[in-house]
């Protein structure tokens, strides 16, 4: 038994895990990848101090330093595939399935990027521009021949850019942000002076891409994949353009997939246009053992992420017994005070580049919509007409959302379509419930499990079903 | 496809990518061998038998399934390269062999 098992190493989950350890629990820090950094300081630890992924990138060093100097059990290529809401976890490594117990669980899963479907997404040589971003980071390596970035959003500019610096300028930037965003934007701006640095920070990289000489056509509308069987183009409404990639971003939403599957209890976001667990101000879930950090909880960018990594460590600490409750909100003002400023310039972000509508419902009906069963939007539309009332039915009617990727990719896709298709709001449609296991595992790993155990949890199971 | 950053310094690993020797920078994924090796798709769907590649790069699509050392279904961005790692396509669903 731990004290404080942590899901997830990125800057949530690496920031609560330092500080739980110099609380003093037993803390063990779960993570998939081999290295620590989560997505956004992926593989931080190879880089040099002169890499074009820049400053911001490398600052994650401090936390993966911070990690790796501490006493926190951090255990890389592990996968958690389920969770029970006792604070049992079920993990997998190369050595075989285990289970382990913690007295509290910190979800810091962080974001996925957002679904875009367009015609022809599927195509080899499409990818996500976060992907590009992953190749950079972990491989040193960059596309070859005509990229083309295509979307919106703060990390589309910052990639183009770090692609430029790394000797494979994009050919053409295609924004799609819609043309009422900006005026629609201009009335979140109160947050401005606390958000300021931010601000600056943006501008600078708006900068940096006209200084790079990346050619951007702004208002792209109807976007398309050309090619047979790989992408050779990419078209929009009045044009079109060579390219041998694309890479494709429309902002990024929390990773909810652990979180459906606990049932914790998550609302619709009408402004960040994505589902998000319902959290207290440590973060704590509509389970008591259960917290959420980073952007898993919503979309506030890595530094606020660390900083709501460490007030879910306070609070675990203080449910455990270790710091009393005056002490846990002394230390986290601080810390509350620069959330709050990291997160004054967000309203004005989500409202500047909310996706347009065909991000959320292609308006063609022979768009790909779940890509591993190979479901159109067409196909989940006469699902609606006969009779599917929501995401969980469709299955039954289409197996959209029942491929390997369960329902992670098309989860967001097929919520707005049937909404759309009903004409009842998102909310009202509802989402996938995953299950477990949350990555495929094989029978042998089950049949390897210590067999009292896994014994003792099919009994828990069904009495509790 | 894709190629190593034209001033990179990062140390190179062997592997072979459907039976052809490649050299990859240490630290990439089994998916990153396959673009940077310039195969044109990763596997055939188990649905249609469309070609796909890589997506995500993050776990999250499972679009880069793969046979890595002889096992099929493997998500190859999530496998980091090791010397001699075979890496080969993965041709529509799997088959149950009697051994």
């Amino acid at each position: 038994m731990v004290d404080f098992a942590i899901v997830g190493a990125g800057p949530a989950g690496m920031a609560a895990a330092v500080l739980a350890g110099e609380l003093g629990l037993n803390t063990v820090l779960l993570d998939e990848q081999p290295a620590p950094g989560g997505q956004i300081y992926r593989a931080v630890e190879r880089a040099d101090a002169g890499s074009p992924l820049g400053d911001d990138y490398l600052a994650g060093g401090r936390l993966t330093d911070a990690l790796r100097a501490s006493a926190v059990a951090y255990r890389p290529e592990t996968t958690v595939w389920h969770i029970e809401p006792d604070g049992t976890l079920w993990l997998a490594d190369a050595d075989g399935t285990e289970r382990i117990t913690a007295r509290r669980v910190l979800l810091a899963t962080g974001a996925i990027e957002r679904p875009v479907p367009i015609p022809g997404w599927t195509m080899p040589g499409v990818m996500t521009v976060g992907a590009a971003q992953i190749l950079l980071k972990t491989a040193d390596t960059v596309p070859e021949g005509r990229a083309v970035l295509a979307g919106q959003g703060p990390l589309l500019y910052l990639a183009a850019l770090q692609l430029a610096r790394a000797g494979a300028p994009p050919v053409a930037i295609l924004e799609t942000t819609p043309h009422g965003n900006c005026h629609a934007a201009l009335a979140h701006l109160g947050g401005w002076w606390a958000g300021r640095r931010m601000l600056a920070k943006g501008f600078g990289l708006m900068l940096g891409v006209r200084r790079a000489g990346i050619p951007i056509r702004r208002g792209v509308r109807g976007l398309r994949v050309l090619g047979r069987n790989r992408v050779e183009g990419v078209a929009w409404d009045g044009g079109e353009i060579a390219a041998d990639h694309l890479f494709l971003h429309e902002g990024v939403i929390p990773n909810t997939q652990i979180g459906m599957a606990l049932q914790l209890e998550h609302r619709w976001n009408e402004a960040q246009l994505c589902w998000r667990p319902v959290l207290d101000e440590w973060g704590r879930t509509s389970l008591p053992d259960i917290a959420i950090a980073g952007d898993g909880g919503g979309i506030f960018g890595a530094e606020a992420a660390a900083m709501s990594g460490r007030l879910a460590a306070l609070d675990a600490a203080t449910a455990l017994g270790r710091t009393t409750a005056a002490e846990r909100d002394r230390r986290a003002a601080p810390i509350r005070a620069a959330l709050a400023r990291e997160q004054a310039l967000r309203p004005f972000l989500d409202a500047l580049y909310r996706p347009g509508p065909s991000v959320l419902v292609p308006p063609g009906d022979d768009t790909i919509a779940c890509r591993c069963e190979e479901v159109t939007v067409g196909r989940v539309r006469h699902a609606v007409r006969l009779g599917a009332p929501g995401p969980n039915q469709l299955k039954a009617f289409t197996r959209c959302g029942m491929g390997p990727c369960q329902g992670r990719i098309c989860g967001p896709i097929v919520s707005a379509v049937i909404a759309a298709e009903r004409r009842v709001p998102i909310a009202e449609v509802g989402a996938y419930r995953p299950r477990a296991p949350y990555k495929p595992i094989t029978v042998g790993a089950i049949a390897g499990l210590p067999a009292r155990a896994f014994a003792q949890d099919v009994a828990h199971t069904a009495g509790g079903a | 496809m894709f190629r190593p950053r034209p001033d990179s310094g990062r140390a190179t690993v062997p592997v072979e990518v459907e039976g052809r020797a490649v050299r990859v920078p240490a630290g990439a994924s089994a998916a990153a061998a396959v673009l940077i090796a310039g195969l044109g798709s990763i596997r055939d769907t188990a649905i249609g038998g469309g070609a796909r590649a890589p997506y995500c790069m993050m776990g999250v699509c499972f679009d880069c399934l793969a046979e890595i050392d002889g096992e099929p279904n493997r998500q190859s961005c999530m496998v980091t390269v090791r010397s001699g790692m075979r890496i080969r396509r993965q041709r529509g669903a799997r088959s149950v062999t009697a051994e």
